[in-house]
C-alpha cells in the first residue's frame, strides 16, 4: 500500500511539473490561432472558436520571414558542415598522430575553452571590420567554422576506437586520409551525429553575434528578425505567437526525431565539459 | 605509429590536418583573447584605424566607479543565486522521480527537455505574453488565488524574478539529463548493501545517492554558474532590447554590449569583459578546490 501511494505521488508530481513545462508552448499555440479580441479575453480561452490559421500567413508576410528562414538555413548549414570538417581533421591529428608541440597546443586550447566568448566579441568585430566583412554572410559564418569543444569531443571518441583497426588499414595500404574518412568517421557516426545536432540547434538559436555583426534587414537570421518584428507587431500577440511558433518549430521537430542523439550528445559532452 | 616518436615529417603532416582548425581558432579565439586584455588598457583608441594613442588603467577605474557597473555586477550575482541552486534542486528531484518510474518516463523526459531546444528569443516572446499584466496567463492564475495583478516586466521589483523563473524553466531539462546519466551509473549493489545494513530510503539517498552523484552535482553547478554569469539573450528578448525597468536586469554582459555596441566605448567594454573573465575564473578555481576535498569519485 505504502509503495503504491509513493508511486501515485511520483506521477502526480511529474504530471504537474510536465504541465508547467508545456504550458508556455500550449499558450503560444492557442494564442497564435485566436482572433485579436479573443487574445485579450478574461478568463482566457484555450481553444478559439475558429482556428485562425491566417495569423501564420499574416505574420509571415508582415516581415521578410522568408528571407530570414533562408538566411538561418544557409548560415546553420555552412557553419555546421564547416565546423564538422575542421574538427574531424583536427581530432584525427590529436588522436592518431604524434607531432612536436601536441601537448602544448592541446593544453592551450583547453584553456581557451574557459574564456567566455562574450569577451571576444569586441576584438572579433574589429578584426572583421578590418577585413571589410561586417554585415556579410561571412561575418555570420567564418568565426564559427572551428570549435575546440567539438574537436575535444571527437578526439575522445576517436581515441576509443581500437588501434588494431588503424594498423589493419595501414597493412592494407590505406593512407591516413582514407582511414579517417572510410573507417574512423563511419565508426564514430553516432558521436558525429550528436555533435552535429547540438551544433545545428546552437547555430539556429544563436542571437548575440548575428545581432552585432549584421545591420541590414536582408542578412538577419530568424532570432534577430523575430526580435525586430516584436517592435512592429506591437500588441498583436496572435501574430507574434504565430511567428514565435514557426521560429521554434524546426528545432522541436528535429529534437523529436533525433532525441536519442541529442540526449547522448549532452550526456557525453556535458559530462566531459 | 601511435607510440612512435614525433618526427619532422609526422609533425608536418599533423599540422596539415590541424591547419583549417588552427587558422580559424587562432584568428577568432586565441588572438582575440590576448587582444581583449590589451584593449582593456586602451584609453584612447581609434577603432577605424586600430590606432592606440594612450594606454592605462582608466577603463578599470571608470567601471569600478561606474554605478551602472555596480548594478550589473550585483544583478549578475542575484541572477546566479536565484537560478543555480533552484535549478540544481528541482532537476535533481525530477531526475530522481524519473529514475523510479518506468511507464511514460520517456514521454516525461521529452517534455521536460523541450524548452532547451527552443530559441531563447522566440520563447521569451511567449513569456513576455504570459507575464502581461492585463491579459497574461500568470496574473490570471494568481487572480484565482486572490492575488492582485502584478506588473511582472514593468516593475523593477519583479523584473529579475520574471527573468529567473523563465531561465530555470528553460534550463531544467539539460540538468535533468545529466542527473539521469549520473543516477544510471550508480551500481545497484550499493543499494543492496545499504538495504542489508537496514538503511531506509532516506538514508540510502543521503548515504549512497548523494555522495555518488556529487561529481554530477558539481558539474551541473559549475555549468549553471558560468552560464548564468553570461546571461544576455534572455534579457534582451524578454525586455525588448532593454536591460529591464530602471536597469533592474542589467547584467555584466548586457553592460558590455551597451558600452560596445550602443556607446562605442571599446576600451571600457573590454575592461568589463576582463572582469567577467576573472569572475568566472575565481568561481572555477573555488569550485575545483572544493570538489577536490568534498566530491567523492
Amino acid at each position: 500500500m505504502k509503495v503504491k501511494i509513493a508511486m501515485v505521488l511520483r506521477y502526480v508530481i511529474l504530471i504537474l511539473g510536465g504541465i508547467i513545462m508545456l504550458m508556455p508552448f500550449l499558450w503560444m499555440l492557442s494564442t497564435s490561432l485566436k482572433t485579436q479580441p479573443e487574445t485579450v479575453k478574461i478568463p482566457p480561452i484555450w481553444i478559439p472558436k475558429q482556428l485562425q490559421f491566417s495569423n501564420y500567413i499574416d505574420a509571415f508576410k508582415a516581415a521578410p520571414f522568408a528571407q530570414y528562414f533562408l538566411n538561418s538555413i544557409f548560415v546553420t548549414t555552412v557553419t555546421t558542415v564547416g565546423q564538422l570538417f575542421t574538427s574531424i581533421l583536427a581530432a584525427f591529428a590529436f588522436s592518431r598522430l604524434n607531432f612536436y608541440g601536441k601537448n602544448i597546443i592541446f593544453v592551450i586550447f583547453l584553456g581557451t575553452m574557459m574564456v567566455p566568448v562574450e569577451m571576444l566579441i569586441i576584438p572579433n568585430f574589429v578584426t572583421l571590420s578590418k577585413l571589410h566583412l561586417v554585415n556579410t554572410y561571412a561575418a555570420l559564418i567564418v568565426p564559427w567554422l572551428a570549435s575546440f569543444f567539438t574537436v575535444f569531443t571527437l578526439r575522445q571518441n576517436f581515441q576509443s576506437v581500437p588501434d588494431q583497426l588503424y594498423y589493419a588499414a595501414k597493412i592494407d595500404g590505406a593512407s591516413d586520409w582514407h582511414y579517417l574518412w572510410h573507417v574512423l568517421v563511419p565508426i564514430s557516426k553516432s558521436t558525429i551525429t550528436a555533435v552535429t545536432v547540438l551544433q545545428v540547434i546552437g547555430s539556429w538559436n544563436s542571437f548575440m553575434w548575428p545581432l552585432i555583426v549584421t545591420n541590414s534587414e536582408n542578412l538577419r537570421t530568424l532570432p534577430v528578425g523575430l526580435q525586430a518584428f516584436t517592435g512592429d507587431a506591437g500588441t498583436n500577440y496572435a501574430q507574434l505567437m504565430a511567428a514565435s511558433t514557426f521560429v521554434i518549430l524546426p528545432m522541436v521537430i528535429l529534437y523529436l526525431f533525433l532525441q536519442k542523439y541529442i540526449i547522448a550528445g549532452i550526456s557525453k559532452t556535458g559530462l566531459k565539459g | 605509429m601511435l607510440n612512435e616518436k614525433p618526427t619532422l615529417k609526422s609533425t608536418a603532416k599533423a599540422f596539415l590536418y590541424l591547419l583549417p582548425m588552427l587558422l580559424i581558432t587562432v584568428t577568432f579565439n586565441i588572438y582575440p583573447i590576448i587582444k581583449s586584455f590589451m584593449m582593456s588598457f586602451y584609453t584612447k583608441y581609434d577603432f577605424f584605424t586600430d590606432k592606440v594613442s594612450r594606454i592605462g588603467w582608466d577603463n578599470f577605474k571608470f567601471i569600478f566607479s561606474d554605478p551602472d557597473f555596480h548594478i550589473a555586477v550585483k544583478n549578475t550575482l542575484i541572477f546566479v543565486v536565484g537560478v543555480v541552486p533552484l535549478t540544481v534542486i528541482i532537476s535533481l528531484v525530477i531526475a530522481l522521480l524519473l529514475n523510479k518510474i518506468k511507464w511514460l518516463s520517456g514521454l516525461f523526459r521529452t517534455v521536460y527537455f523541450l524548452p532547451f531546444v527552443t530559441s531563447t528569443v522566440a520563447i521569451a516572446q511567449v513569456w513576455h505574453w504570459i507575464y502581461n499584466s492585463d491579459y497574461g496567463l500568470l496574473n490570471y492564475f494568481l487572480s484565482l488565488f486572490g492575488v492582485n495583478p502584478i506588473s511582472w516586466l514593468e516593475s523593477p521589483k519583479y523584473a529579475m524574478l520574471s527573468l529567473i523563473i523563465m531561465s530555470i524553466w528553460k534550463n531544467l531539462g539539460f540538468n535533468i539529463v545529466l542527473f539521469l546519466v549520473g543516477l544510471n551509473s550508480i551500481n545497484e549493489r550499493y543499494y543492496q548493501a545499504a538495504k542489508i545494513d537496514g538503511a531506509n530510503s532516506w538514508h540510502q539517498f543521503t548515504n549512497v545517492t548523494l555522495p555518488l552523484l556529487s561529481p554530477i552535482t558539481f558539474l551541473v553547478t559549475i555549468n549553471g554558474v558560468i552560464g548564468s554569469f553570461k546571461a544576455f539573450d534572455q534579457i534582451f528578448a524578454l525586455f525588448n532590447g532593454n536591460p529591464g525597468p530602471s536597469k533592474s536586469a542589467l547584467t555584466i554582459v548586457y553592460y558590455l554590449y551597451q558600452k560596445f555596441y550602443t556607446e562605442w566605448k571599446y576600451g571600457i567594454a573590454a575592461a568589463s569583459g576582463v572582469v567577467l573573465f576573472f569572475m568566472i575564473l575565481v568561481v572555477t578555481v573555488i569550485q575545483l578546490s572544493y570538489s577536490k576535498k568534498h566530491v567523492h569519485y
